[in-house]
């Protein structure tokens, strides 16, 4: 499990998990789960249009993805935003579909974008993984107070000077990037449970806001350790250790309080 | 002495109705003064105009220091991992990038204000938690952390019972005292009879201001209605009713309960 073939897979891992754990804990904060979910499944398509046209991944990844949030922050301001994200979401992910099958890598390239080859990553996967695991921890903590005060009560942060569009544009412009990066990695699917199961158990097991980040961020690194571990141990997806141990910790924080 | 607050001439305009017509009045500094009228009457508009959300589309308001704000209602999810005093914290830098390190000194004026609204016995509380009387609590010492020159309230006593009312009037009055303007919006003024001794008393977006006794007079709320208002005292309580000569026939505008 520790031969060096894995080494990457770990610190790939680790860096996903402590990204997803704090962009995590203001996902259920701000009550963005929806586009938590949203902006991965919309970045994939943007994969799915780079093979086609033989470019690097990134890019076609991040331009889907910045354009999630441009579209999310549109949205918002209808009347039914709900309802019109899930059909862009759906629109989007025919559109993947579509790219994937033009490119004639269909069934391969759709399990790899939606639930990642966490035991295939290699030296090439460590770069942007540092850029994420480090950096969006780092720009999230800069934000956690105008970003807490903000989801909490909007009108009284405005009343301080503070743009509740522009925080919205803020946090999801580095979901976007950090679903850009990771999606890769850890699939569409693996960075949104990885997202909300962590950061929805810690809001049960603390009252404060620094120890909820802390917990998140926790949880999320031993659920990603136990499931890269129980991978490769019995030869099944990681995806679904992923989601499992997030559901289990979840309803285990509830039932605790 | 510079007045805590000054309005002159205030139009608002919301959707092509306007909402307040030319309305004027300014408060001395420690002044306690209800914002009364019916629902609907203008009272959010105008103090979301003093605030600055609104933009009036003729007249000024001029305020002589800082101002505190508290809204009617924050809609709290009760598993929000905020406490009370993290929130009363959020009022002193929720709006400064950066990394939230703690402070002593912060920490000691966090708690000073919460046992000066008599809410440190649940500071440790998560927010959503607590009841209607003991989240006005900690949403005044959220407003008064920054020691505001006037104290904007917007119908902090709706829904509270007549208990938590009157210990809430009680703490207000305190602050009045103390020096701060209390401006504090109400569809009821009598809870408030015994602790204002300034009235605004907004009808049909216009306003009449002065002592009690000044303004809640039949002569001036029927100028103000525009019919017949008789104004009727019992049990030292007002009740404000549209007269047989009024145009809505025997219409409560104001209710006592």
């Amino acid at each position: 499990m520790f031969a060096p073939y894995m080494l990457d897979a770990w610190i790939v891992a680790t860096l996903v998990a402590l990204a997803a754990g704090c962009a995590g804990y203001f996902v259920v904060l701000r009550g963005a789960g929806f586009a938590a979910h949203a902006l991965p499944m919309a970045a994939f398509p943007g994969a799915a249009l780079a093979g086609l046209l033989g470019i690097a991944r990134f890019y076609g990844l991040a331009v889907f993805a910045l354009g999630g949030v441009a579209g999310l922050a549109w949205l918002k301001r209808a009347q039914r935003p709900d309802a019109a994200t899930a059909l862009v979401l759906v629109a989007l992910l025919g559109l993947g579909a579509l790219f994937l099958s033009l490119s004639g890598q269909y069934s391969n390239a759709v399990y790899a974008l939606l639930f990642g080859q966490i035991l295939g990553v290699g030296p090439a996967d460590l770069p942007p993984a540092f850029a994420i695991g480090l950096g969006v921890p780092l720009a999230l903590l800069a934000c956690f107070r105008p970003l807490t005060y903000s989801a909490i009560a909007p009108d009284l942060a405005a009343a301080r000077g503070l743009s509740g569009a522009g925080l919205d544009l803020l946090f999801l412009g580095l979901l976007a990037v950090t679903s850009a990066v990771a999606l890769p990695i850890a699939g569409a699917l693996l960075v949104f449970t990885l997202m909300v199961g962590p950061a929805a158990a810690a809001r049960h097991l603390t009252r404060a806001p620094l120890p909820a980040l802390g917990l998140s961020m926790a949880l999320a690194l031993v659920i990603a350790w136990a499931a890269l571990a129980l991978a490769y141990l019995t030869g099944l997806p990681s995806g679904f250790f992923v989601g499992t141990l997030s559901a289990a910790a979840y309803l285990a924080a509830r039932l605790k309080r | 002495m510079t007045a805590a607050l000054n309005v002159e001439g205030l139009r608002v305009t919301l959707g092509g109705r306007e909402v307040l017509h030319d309305v004027g009045f300014s408060l001395e500094p420690g002044a306690f003064c209800g914002l009364i009228g019916a629902n609907g009457s203008g009272k959010t508009t105008l103090l979301r105009t003093i605030l600055g959300f609104t933009s009036p589309s003729a007249g000024r308001v001029a305020l002589g220091g800082a101002a505190g704000y508290v809204p009617q209602k924050l809609q709290l999810d009760p598993d929000m991992p905020v406490r009370a005093r993290d929130f009363v914290e959020l009022g002193l830098n929720g709006h400064r990038f950066g990394f939230p390190l703690p402070s002593r000194a912060r920490r000691a004026k966090v708690e000073e204000m919460l046992a000066a609204v008599d809410a440190a016995g649940f500071a440790g509380q998560r927010i959503g938690e607590l009841s209607g009387g003991q989240q006005q609590r900690v949403l005044i010492a959220h407003a008064l952390i920054r020691q505001p020159k006037l104290l904007l309230l917007d119908e902090p006593l709706a829904n509270l019972d007549l208990r938590a009312a009157a210990e809430i009037i009680a703490l207000l009055r305190r602050v009045a005292k103390q020096g701060v303007t209390v401006l504090i919006s109400a569809h009821d003024m009598n809870p408030l009879l015994s602790a204002m001794d300034r009235i605004v008393y907004l009808a049909n977006g216009r306003a009449a201001s002065g002592t009690t006794q000044d303004v809640v007079r039949t002569e001036v709320l029927s100028a103000l209605y525009g019919y017949h208002i008789d104004v009727i005292r019992v049990h030292e309580r007002i009740l404000v009713v549209a007269g047989e000569h009024g145009a809505h026939g025997h219409e409560h505008v104001a209710t006592i309960p």
